[in-house]
């Protein structure tokens, strides 16, 4: 049976209803995974074979297994789940794709893995992602770039873009990603699925490798928005461990997202169409707005006047964050650790070595943006640039209930096409970076295809209002065909 | 700029001592700051340790509410503004004890604002001080290297004691001399002890103290200061006002060699050491440091409520300036002696104020704690509470002495003999053959002593009454539950008139 066209909702649906053992389920899965390395979607440290995917699919049997035998028990009772690397999960290499930490193996799952594990949902394996999250396309893992299944010359988006790739190739129905300026929402874009970045503080962060603090969030990727929904239900809430995670009711996110769109006012900012949008994508949103009306919304023009400074300010505080982040790879414990004749020599050769060139790039940025006499020109006029942004947001939602525009500003670029050009590589971030700023949710969904490649379309809501954003990703998708679009790669190789 | 023959005019003790403390006290939490683990001291490297306080990938810090209440308390006992908001900042710095690579504290909102501690010395060697302190911020503590001495070789980490809850106190440089700032110290830690927010055992480095120092000189109407230093690690009261009083005199010969002044040279670091009794400069890093402090991303703001402080102040109680004060006026002790008691914590206090309440007498109480019971505490190393005479027992005894009834050395026979006994007063005297001896056996026992001494008498109708006293000797023998008091008296009496 071919399991790659079903959604994460239709797969448990078969697994509860005994139609699918989850063993049978798993191994489908886990095979595919093995026929797809190519892909690089998974981070796989130690021999081949034998190495930490080795390991996690060992671990993946074992618990089907006794799922089947009615040993564990749970909501998500056997549904595969493919796990960011940059999520802690106890007894598994956790590299965050960066060689200073390819040989972590956490004694302690992230919160939001242990709550799956709770729900009885099986991890199959850890997902390549840009190192410690910084890049939008993979390019900066160290384990090499995951490829774009629609196109495997272009890259699948980041810094979550082995989880973009494995749902998208079907080596997973569902995946967790971390999201610090859009690297849920880019990656899914680029891959034609479905991703949310919750609300800061709706998911815990305990055990996600923090790369800028004040913004990460994990949060779902899968086909659908009706699957984002179900992960939420599992992942969200207040965490003791988590002093930032909120401490706001988790509604059922399945629930209510059939309701009709009509009367929702959704807000567009003509800036989104500004220069530097490639027409394909303007087009296929205009039509995505088009849709919307259909379904009983009304669009309502709104202004954002200080998203212009976006990248500008994440640029400042995601690297001064990562900047302090990062210290503790220094070599003394867990990490790798170089040869040196002294103290200053370890540290220096060790993240010298440790790390690449994009993560030094912004621990230099961070480092020199929070130095005396910078701080007050950059840190904190960028936190001030931020609260206007969120300023921003807050009037909006005065007025509408969703912001609606673009992912990404293109489809998928080519492999290798923005490595020179840091500059360019960012502006991948222009139309995600501000959520994480203002800390709204957000979500992408396939809205198009141009050239083979996917389009990606931008819902933001406010704070806490996921179920908002759901509902119209799913409105959207019982009206379109666009997720369902699949990466012709399926008919090439036999699973 | 003050010329060589300017400077050799003024001496020592015409320049004023500038003298501030940072004092870092180890809050009294069962759990570090920021994750569950203990704070116990004494267990093997690295066992008292987690994912968080190792600073493992993806770990969070959540603080303690615990040491947010102690800190709040030190700030109440120390006349601190208290703030109502408060948040923590990242210290970014690389060494191997630190796992994040940066110490979370507080930089520019400290949970404690100003405040003030005033500082009176029983010997009146100076006069009352009033200190004032900058504030006073939490923070977690670094772990331990331990260097092997040989220098090259293997150094080891241990990190059980980081993350342990730190309060770093900072006062004004209000002290003006060495004994000042070890008076400053005693006072504090008495009123940490006091309130319960740490044992201040500097032993173990529950209380490290750094004193920043310099010179203020007046020449020709004009005050110039010498170059600061930071005296850092001092570990006893006792070294503290040695290496103080040593680098003032130190900055003092310098100044007089080569005239450098505040402007001339920056802050410098110097240790103590104990082996050469002298203050010796560190090794400096080249650059200054820049901790590029930030606030922490992990961790959400604080605010205190006016209720919550309202509620702990509720359970601070009497403090020891207070306590001296009403020992003063209300117990008419000396300075010395209120100090003396108060000094030895709440426990001896309560048990003074019971004894002195119960015989009626202050004075008496005093004495015979201070003296009798403080003795036996400090030879067998015991606390008050152990003390085996309680406080009604001493009482029972005291009014005895009070009233006139046993005299001071057949009294602290009877002390002696509770204490090694556990027995009553009246236990006590029978053991010891004392027993009342009635007005009429007095009389007949110094009409005795008239007849059988003559010369005595004689010296003493001359009026040399110190002669009674070979009579009282004589008394004693014939009686020793004779009081010596009543035999004096009775004897003058007898031989002025009747
Ligand atoms: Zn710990």
């Amino acid at each position: 049976m071919d399991l790659t066209n079903l959604s994460a909702t239709q797969l448990l649906d078969q697994l509860k209803s005994g139609d699918l053992s989850a063993v049978d389920c798993n191994e489908f899965f886990l095979k595919r995974i093995q026929a797809h390395q190519s892909l690089n979607a998974f981070v796989d440290v130690g021999e081949n074979g034998s190495g930490s995917l080795a390991k996690s699919a060992e671990l993946a049997r074992t618990r089907a297994a006794a799922i089947d035998a009615g040993e564990i028990k749970g909501p998500l009772a056997g549904l595969p789940v493919a796990i960011k690397d940059g999520i802690c999960a106890a007894g598994v290499e956790t590299t965050a794709s960066s060689r200073m930490l390819e040989r972590f193996v956490p004694s302690y799952d992230a919160t939001c893995v242990a709550q799956l594990n709770q729900a009885a949902a099986i991890n199959v394996g850890k997902t390549n992602m840009d190192e410690f999250a910084m890049g939008s396309s993979t390019e900066n893992s160290y384990f090499g770039p995951s490829l774009n299944p629609f196109n495997t010359g272009h890259v699948p988006g980041g810094s979550s873009g082995g989880s973009a790739t494995a749902v998208a190739a079907g080596l997973a129905p569902i995946a967790l990603g971390s999201d610090t300026g859009g690297s849920i929402r880019q990656p899914a874009s680029f891959c034609g699925i479905t991703g949310l970045k919750p609300t800061y503080g709706r998911v815990s962060r305990f055990g996600l490798i923090a790369f800028a603090s004040s913004l990460d969030q994990i949060g779902p990727m899968a086909w659908t928005a009706e699957d984002c929904a179900l992960a939420m239900n599992y992942i969200s809430g207040h965490d003791v461990n988590d002093s930032t995670s909120a401490k706001e009711d988790v509604p059922d996110f399945t629930q209510g997202i059939s309701d009709s769109l009509a009367g929702l006012k959704i807000g567009v900012y003509p800036q989104f169409f500004a220069d530097g949008i490639d027409p394909a994508v303007e087009t296929a949103v205009r039509d995505a707005i088009k849709v919307y009306e259909e379904l009983g919304a009304e669009i309502v023009e709104i202004d954002l006047p200080h998203t212009a400074s976006a990248v500008a300010t994440y640029y400042v505080i995601a690297p001064c964050e990562a900047s302090s982040n990062l210290s503790r790879y220094d070599g003394v414990r867990y990490t790798h650790r170089a040869e040196a004749d002294s103290l200053d020599q370890m540290y220096m050769n060790t993240r010298g070595e440790g790390f690449g060139a994009e993560v030094k790039r912004r621990i230099v940025l961070g480092t020199y943006a929070l130095s005396s006499g910078y701080y007050d020109a950059y840190y904190l006029q960028a936190s001030k640039v931020r609260r206007m942004i969120k300023h921003d947001f807050d009037q909006a939602f005065q007025k509408v209930d969703v912001i609606l525009g673009p992912t990404t500003p293109t489809t998928a670029f080519k492999l290798g096409q923005h490595t020179a050009d840091p500059m360019a590589m960012y502006l991948a971030d222009i139309y995600t970076v501000s959520a994480n700023l203002a800390g709204i949710p957000a979500i992408s969904l396939p809205c198009g295809m141009s050239e083979g490649l996917p389009i990606g379309l931008h819902l933001q809501g406010r704070s806490f209002d996921e179920a908002t954003l759901l509902k119209a990703a799913h409105q959207y998708q019982q009206a379109t065909q666009w997720h369902k679009q699949r990466p012709s790669m399926d008919q090439e190789v036999s699973a | 700029m003050i010329s060589e023959s300017q400077r050799e005019a003024i001496k020592f003790e015409d320049v004023t001592v500038i003298i501030g403390l940072e004092v870092h006290v180890q809050l009294d939490t069962q759990s570090k700051l920021f994750c569950g683990c203990s704070t116990d001291h004494g267990a093997d490297p690295n066992t008292q340790t987690c994912p968080v306080c190792t600073g493992q990938p993806g770990s969070l810090p959540v603080i303690n509410q615990r040491a947010l209440e102690l800190s709040i308390r030190t700030g109440l006992a120390l006349n601190c503004q208290i703030a109502r908001y408060t948040k923590w900042d990242r210290k970014n710095y690389f060494y191997p004890d630190l796992p994040k690579g940066y110490q979370i504290s507080q930089f520019d909102q400290p949970i404690c604002g100003p405040g003030q501690l005033s500082v009176t010395d029983a010997k009146e060697s100076f006069p009352p001080r009033l200190v004032n302190i900058e504030r006073a911020h939490l923070e977690e503590d670094a772990g331990k290297s331990v260097h092997d001495d040989a220098g090259r070789a293997k150094s080891k980490i241990d990190l059980n004691r980081t993350g342990t809850p730190l309060l770093e106190i900072v006062t004004k440089p209000d002290m003006r001399s060495a004994e000042e700032a070890k008076a400053f110290l005693n006072e504090l830690k008495l009123i940490l002890t006091y309130v319960g927010v740490s044992d201040c055992d500097m032993q173990h480095g529950n209380l490290r103290c750094d004193g920043n120092i310099n010179l203020h000189i007046d020449i020709d109407g004009e005050t110039i200061a010498t170059p600061i230093v930071e005296i850092k690690n001092l570990n006893s009261f006792r070294n503290a006002e040695r290496a103080l009083s040593y680098e003032a005199v130190r900055q003092f010969d310098a100044w007089q060699e080569d005239g450098k002044t505040i402007g001339d040279a920056p802050k410098r670091t110097f240790g103590w050491s104990d082996a050469k009794q002298e203050t010796v400069p560190q090794r400096e890093k080249e650059e200054a440091a820049d901790y590029r402090y930030f606030p922490d991303p992990d961790l959400i703001a604080v605010t205190i409520s006016e209720q919550q402080i309202e509620d702990i102040q509720s359970t601070i109680g009497e403090l020891p300036p207070q306590i001296r004060e009403r020992l003063k006026a209300d117990y008419s002790l000396k300075q010395y002696d209120a100090d003396v008691i108060v000094s030895q914590g709440r426990g001896v206090v309560d048990y003074f104020l019971a004894v002195a309440d119960g015989c009626g007498s202050g004075k008496v109480a005093s004495n015979w704690v201070s003296q009798e019971v403080l003795r036996h505490l400090g030879e067998t190393e015991t606390e008050i509470d152990q003390y085996p005479v309680g406080a009604e027992k001493l009482t029972e005894l005291l009014k005895v002495v009070v009233s006139g009834d046993l005299d001071q050395t057949r009294a602290k026979d009877v002390l002696a003999e509770m204490v090694e006994s556990g027995a009553s007063v009246a236990e006590a005297s029978d053991k010891l053959g004392i027993v009342k001896v009635d007005s009429s056996e007095i009389d007949s026992l110094c009409q005795q002593l008239i007849d059988e001494n003559e010369k005595v008498v004689n010296q003493i109708k001359e009026g040399n009454d110190k002669a009674v006293g070979r009579l009282i000797g004589a008394a004693r023998k014939i009686n020793p539950n004779a009081n010596p008091g009543a035999v004096k008296d009775r004897i003058l009496a007898m031989i002025a008139g009747e």
